[in-house]
Order: C-alpha cells, then sequence, then structure tokens
C-alpha cells in the first residue's frame, strides 16, 4: 500500500535518493506562524491554497471561544497571529467559533480532509493519525511546511516497511490504546524508526475508524514515520458524504480506485510484528517514555531488571521523577487529576466508552474532558454524554489540544499525578514537574472514580 | 541556512535515551519570535534545578562547555513533538554538529533544513567516545561533512557520515531548498495538472 500511494505521488527521483512528492493537502494549525514568516521573507504566498486548511487547536482556550478568552496576552496572540496569517494566504480555516473546530487530527478525517490515497502533512507529528484512512500522512518541521506552501511538494526519503498484525480479538475492557501502549513497551520508542507501520489482522479489520484513528495516532510514539490502516468498507462508510470528501457523483470512481491502493497478498514488508489481541491487557505508563508501558495488573519495574546499562539508568531518573518505588502495585495508586482528551482519544467514541463507565457513578478527583472537536461536543451532548461527565462531576469543556502539551494553560501542576488519555508522558509534558499516566478512556474514567489507577474490568 | 563543510570542536555529552523535543524545548517557550533567539530555551528545564536555578551538573552548564559546538546525544534523541523550536534552540546555541546513535525522524530532516549535521555512530562507538571524553574532556572531535567523515579522538578512529546526499549537498552550499525545487516548477504544474484532471474534489 506504501509504496503504490507512493508511487502515484511521486513527481520525480533526484539521483542522489529522495524523491520529490506531491502533497495532496497540507493541514495548519498555530504553531505554523515560522512557515509563515518565511514565506513572507520571501514574497511568496501559499502557491496552492484550496488544498490547505486551517485550525487552531494547540493554544485555544477550552473555557470560552474567543481568543479574549485564553490564559495570557501571549497565548491570545498565538490564536489572532494564526487568523491574521489564514487570511493574508487566502487559506480555508476553522476559527474558535467554527463548528469544524477542533485538534486537528480530529478535524481532518471528520471534515473528510483526510481521504483514502492522498499525501497529507502538516507540522505535527501526530499527523500520522490520519494514515488510519488509508492515506501517507506524516508530520513535518516549519521549513518543511514552507516548503510546501511554497511549492505544494516535499522531498522525502521512502520509509522502510513494517506490518503489525494484531490477530484474535481484544478482550473486554481493552482498546486501541492499549493495543499500542503493548506494542510500544515491546518493540520501544525507537522501535518503527526509520519505517511506516501498516496495521494488520482480525482486530484492526474489526475496529471503527475511530480504533484505528488511535492506533496510527500513537505509531509516532514508536518513531514510525508513519502509521497506516488499509482501506476498507468501514472506511468508506466513514468518509461518504464528509465536507471536502468525492461527491455522490465522483464516489464510485474514487472508491474503486481506493480498492486498488490495498497491499498485495503477497506483499513483503521489511520487518513483521505478530500480536494476539487476547494477550493484551488495560495497559498504563508508569514512566517517562510510552514505552514504559505494563498491565494494570503489573507493578512498577525493578531498574535493576533492565539489560542495558543505558535504560538501567533512564528508568531510576524517570522513577525519581514519578515518585514511584520498584515494586509499588500499579493498581491503587492515588492520583490528583483525570485528563480525557487529546488528538489520541477525544473522538465521540472515546467519550463514549469513559461515559459507559461513568454513568451513574462519581469522579471523587478533579476531572476534565475535552472534547477532540466542536462536532463531537454537539454530538455527546446530543447523546447524553456531556450530562453524563457533568453529574459525575467532570468539567465539560471546549474542544483543544488543552491538557495534553499545556500550551494553552491547562496544565497538571508540579507533583500531581494524572491519569490521562493523551500520548505522551514525557517529563513536564502536561506542565513542569507533572506526572502522566496514560491510560484509556474506559480507564480513566474509572480511574476517577477511586481517586487511583484502576483495572476497568473490575467495574 | 548556514554553509558547512567542517567543524572542528570539543564535545558536550548529553544524557538519557529518548531525549525528546520537549526536553529540548519546553512547549511553552515555542509562542517566541525567532528573532529573540531560541538558544536560551535550549534544555531550559533539564538544565535546572528544582529552585530554577541552572544545574552546575548539567553538562552544559560547566566551565567551557560554551566552547562544545559538537553534542553528543543517547539513542533516539529528538524524539516525539515535531516542533522544530527544538532545531532552533540547539542552532541559536552554537550547536553545528550532534553525534548519536539514532535519532528521531521528524528531529532529523529539521536539523538538516537547519544546516545541523546529526551524525549517526554505532552505540558501541558512542559509548566508547563518551568514556573517552571523561577522561579527556578538552579532547576534540571532527564532523568532515565535505570528506563525509567523523573523525574521533584517541584511537577512536574515523567513520563515515551516512546522510543522503540530497541533504548533504543542500547543506554543504547552504542551499535553500524551495528555490531549489522551483527549478521543477514545470514538471511539478504538469504533474498538478494531470492530478486534478482525476481528482478535481482535491482542489474545490
Ligand atoms: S492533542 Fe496533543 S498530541 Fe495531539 S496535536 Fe494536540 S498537542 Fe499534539
Amino acid at each position: 500500500m506504501l509504496g503504490k500511494i507512493w508511487d502515484e505521488h511521486e513527481i520525480l527521483r533526484h539521483p542522489s535518493g529522495p524523491s520529490l512528492l506531491y502533497i495532496d493537502r497540507d493541514m495548519i494549525h498555530e504553531g505554523s506562524f515560522h512557515a509563515f514568516a518565511d514565506l513572507k521573507r520571501r514574497g511568496m504566498k501559499p502557491r496552492r491554497p484550496k488544498q490547505i486548511f486551517g485550525v487552531a487547536d494547540h493554544y485555544v482556550p477550552t473555557l470560552g471561544r474567543t481568543s479574549s478568552a485564553a490564559a495570557s496576552p501571549a497565548i491570545a496572540h498565538m490564536i489572532d497571529t494564526f487568523d491574521e496569517n489564514m487570511e493574508w494566504g487566502g487559506v480555508r480555516h476553522f476559527g474558535l467559533t467554527s463548528r469544524a473546530q477542533g485538534i486537528v487530527h480530529v478535524v481532518a478525517p471528520e471534515q473528510g480532509i483526510t481521504l483514502p490515497g492522498l499525501t497529507i502533512v502538516c507540522s505535527d507529528s501526530h499527523t500520522s493519525t490520519q494514515g488510519a484512512l488509508g492515506a501517507i500522512a506524516f508530520g513535518i518541521g516549519q521549513s518543511e511546511n514552507a516548503h510546501v506552501l511554497a511549492t505544494q511538494t516535499i522531498w522525502q526519503l521512502r520509509p522502510k516497511t513494517m506490518r503489525v498484525t494484531i490477530n484474535g480479538r481484544l478482550g473486554h475492557g481493552v482498546t486501541a490504546k492499549d493495543v499500542m501502549l503493548a506494542l510500544i513497551a515491546r518493540i520501544g520508542a525507537a522501535g518503527a524508526g526509520g519505517h511506516a507501520i501498516e496495521f494488520a489482522g482480525q482486530v484492526v479489520r474489526d475496529m471503527s475508524i475511530e480504533g484505528r484513528l488511535t492506533l496510527c495516532n500513537m505509531s509516532i510514539e514508536a518513531a514510525a514515520r508513519f502509521g497506516m490502516v488499509a482501506p476498507d468498507e468501514t472506511t468508506f462508510a466513514y468518509v461518504r458524504g464528509r465536507n471536502y470528501a468525492p461527491n455522490d457523483g465522483e464516489w464510485e470512481g474514487a472508491v474503486s480506485h481506493w480498492r486498488s491502493l490495498v497491499s498485495d497478498a503477497d506483499a513483503e514488508f521489511d520487518r513483521e510484528i505478530v500480536m494476539d489481541g487476547s494477550d493484551i491487557a488495560p495497559m498504563v505508563t508508569w514512566g517517562t517514555s510510552p514505552e514504559d508501558a505494563l498491565s494494570i495488573e503489573d507493578r512498577v519495574p525493578d531498574p535493576a531488571s533492565f539489560e542495558s546499562a543505558d535504560k538501567r539508568k533512564a528508568v531510576e531518573k524517570s522513577l525519581d521523577y514519578m515518585e514511584l518505588a520498584p515494586g509499588t502495585a500499579l493498581s491503587g495508586l492515588k492520583l490528583d487529576k483525570v485528563f480525557i482528551g487529546s488528538c489520541t482519544n477525544s473522538r465521540i467514541e472515546d467519550l463514549r466508552a469513559a461515559a459507559a463507565i461513568l454513568k451513574g457513578r462519581k469522579a471523587t478527583i478533579p476531572a476534565i474532558v475535552v472534547p477532540g472537536s466542536t462536532q463531537v461536543k454537539e454530538q455527546a451532548e446530543r447523546e447524553g454524554l456531556a450530562a453524563i461527565f457533568r453529574d459525575a462531576g467532570f468539567e465539560w469543556r471546549d474542544s483543544g489540544c488543552s491538557m495534553c502539551a499545556a500550551m494553552n494553560g491547562d496544565v497538571v501542576g508540579p507533583g500531581e499525578r494524572c491519569a490521562s488519555t493523551s500520548n505522551r508522558n514525557f517529563v513536564g509534558r502536561q506542565g513542569p514537574g507533572a506526572r502522566t499516566h496514560l491510560v484509556s478512556p474506559a480507564m480513566a474514567a474509572a480511574a476517577a472514580i477511586h481517586g487511583c489507577l484502576t483495572d476497568v474490568r473490575r467495574i | 541556512m548556514k554553509a558547512f563543510t567542517r567543524e572542528t570542536s570539543t564535545v558536550a555529552v548529553i544524557p538519557g535515551v529518548n531525549c525528546d523535543t520537549d526536553q529540548i524545548i519546553p512547549g511553552r517557550f515555542l509562542k517566541a519570535d525567532r528573532a529573540q533567539g531560541y538558544g536560551q530555551f535550549l534544555f531550559h528545564d533539564i538544565r535546572r534545578t528544582d529552585a530554577h536555578e541552572l544545574d552546575p551538573a548539567f553538562p552544559l552548564n560547566r566551565p567551557g562547555a560554551e566552547r562544545s559546538t559538537v553534542l553528543l546525544v543517547e539513542d533516539n534523541f529528538g524524539c516525539g513533538s515535531s516542533r522544530e523550536g527544538a532545531v532552533y534552540a540547539l542552532v541559536d546555541h552554537g550547536i553545528r554538529a550532534l553525534i548519536g546513535p539514532s535519532f528521531g525522524d521528524i528531529f532529523f530532516n529539521n536539523a538538516l533544513k537547519n544546516g545541523l549535521v546529526p551524525v549517526r555512530l554505532a552505540a558501541d562507538q558512542c559509548q566508547s567516545l563518551a568514556e573517552h571524553l571523561n577522561r579527556f574532556p578538552d579532547a576534540e572531535v571532527t564532523v568532515d561533512l565535505a570528506a563525509s567523515e567523523l573523525i574521533l579522538p584517541g584511537n577512536l578512529g574515523r567513520h563515515p557520515i551516512i546522510i543522503d546526499a540530497f541533504a548533504r549537498e543542500c547543506i554543504l552550499q547552504g542551499l535553500d531548498e524551495i528555490e531549489m525545487t522551483f527549478t521543477y516548477m514545470d514538471k511539478i504544474k504538469a504533474f498538478e495538472s494531470d492530478r486534478m484532471a482525476s481528482h478535481a474534489w482535491l482542489a474545490r
């Protein structure tokens, strides 16, 4: 699949190796201001503005929908600059009050901007999310972004391929998030470096688009260049009728082309990983890298149990930061906060899973839900999920990245311990000194009820 | 981009596997205009103690460290967020090259676009270099991009620098990639009009 989509977008190959790839769509967010500054310095404008879409997400307030609600003037300035740049570049964009506003990787599939067979870039590492629909989607830096805006192309070396096959079925209470944490724990945070992952197997075929988006989202946490899932009937049903998808007249042609992109039965991959879905338990991270993940039934590991000296050192450091002693049971670990949100787990299905656990119960610690987009928010309100969250004592916020990266001022305080449905438990990611435990939405809900890490299967 | 041909320097050793871009530059500084320089944010939080003072034990805070334009780093350096601010912080601090076993992919590309040379060196060689530097902190390495060679101190030998030829050419000449790509604009336009003919919905 990678090869087919790649070849279809290769304008030329430079004698020294990299391909000049045509980029179908580029997504822009507030952090892209460097790329716009670069264009302005050169006296250029975006070359193909209709193939560029902007959405404000990283810095947006989640309590209020104007930039004046932002946590600080500097943050408000980021949002205003974004709007100005979009106007200047003639780029279609979804501002704070748009119904289409949300986290870029939630919005792009939702609006039909992400489609099978496309090349999509965004200056954000989790662009890998969008490969879930059968696209080549990857994160780029601001220099590359300026290059795409100016030329609608990018120079890229073709990555190696890795197939991750997940056979069987997932157990009760086990989700796409747990699959990814289990995979990253197994192959390491650098495990898929230089590779494009294609997810396959029964578990993936049975999975909704929401779940597949979660898989591909976190493939970057294993250092993969792209994450992809072959498009199938589930994909086509999801895509049909979305705003920027092919219209009814174009539909049949598009689908038949998309079907042809699927990997052939005898396709060879540079690496193969096979997992059994029924072996995976609800997972939780204990350290400061997503590879530091274990089943909720496990205990904090002893640094001495790791083979490599580097890893032993790293584990000691992260346990120190996390203020955890080796041998502590993960289940029952006291928390200060719960965050449900981020491009990993803020789609409607994630909110449904959390609400199913919370229904008729109360959170015993501060907890917030930040829907991935305004559309998700409205849908959740219609479905009665918002009421369940509110009744349980959760704060029900407006959409954005929020506490995932703490750029908008929604932070976990120094020393506080947070169960989070986001994707990175890095030192300081959710605020200086914050301690993050990555979990699925259902596990986050269970944690909120008990005020500690809790096996959702026991609820 | 500043051209890079050859750089000889002492080496600062940055400890830690999976050193992510949040460590290289915390997210809260990414709002800053590049004009004010990003060097001040480099490793901002890990350079400091809990009392927010510069930690004398952190390698870049040691006397003489400001002379080092080359860093020795551990596995998967620059993983995580795609923020190019991480590269800006290194470049604005005066860092010109990195040596490590592996780098985050997006970070690696970002580095190349900014003339920062990431050199991949086998893990055991990195280990030997770290041990050597421990004994001889003033030892120097030479990153000779023109000759595609990393020259290590003592008897640690010479090692090939493997960077794709295209990026290498751009960095050696300090070439601007956008201008270079514009020389292919005829081909891009021809490709584009074919693509739009079969994917009209792409640009509606
Ligand atoms: S939700 Fe988090 S990971 Fe996703 S785009 Fe926003 S900041 Fe990045």
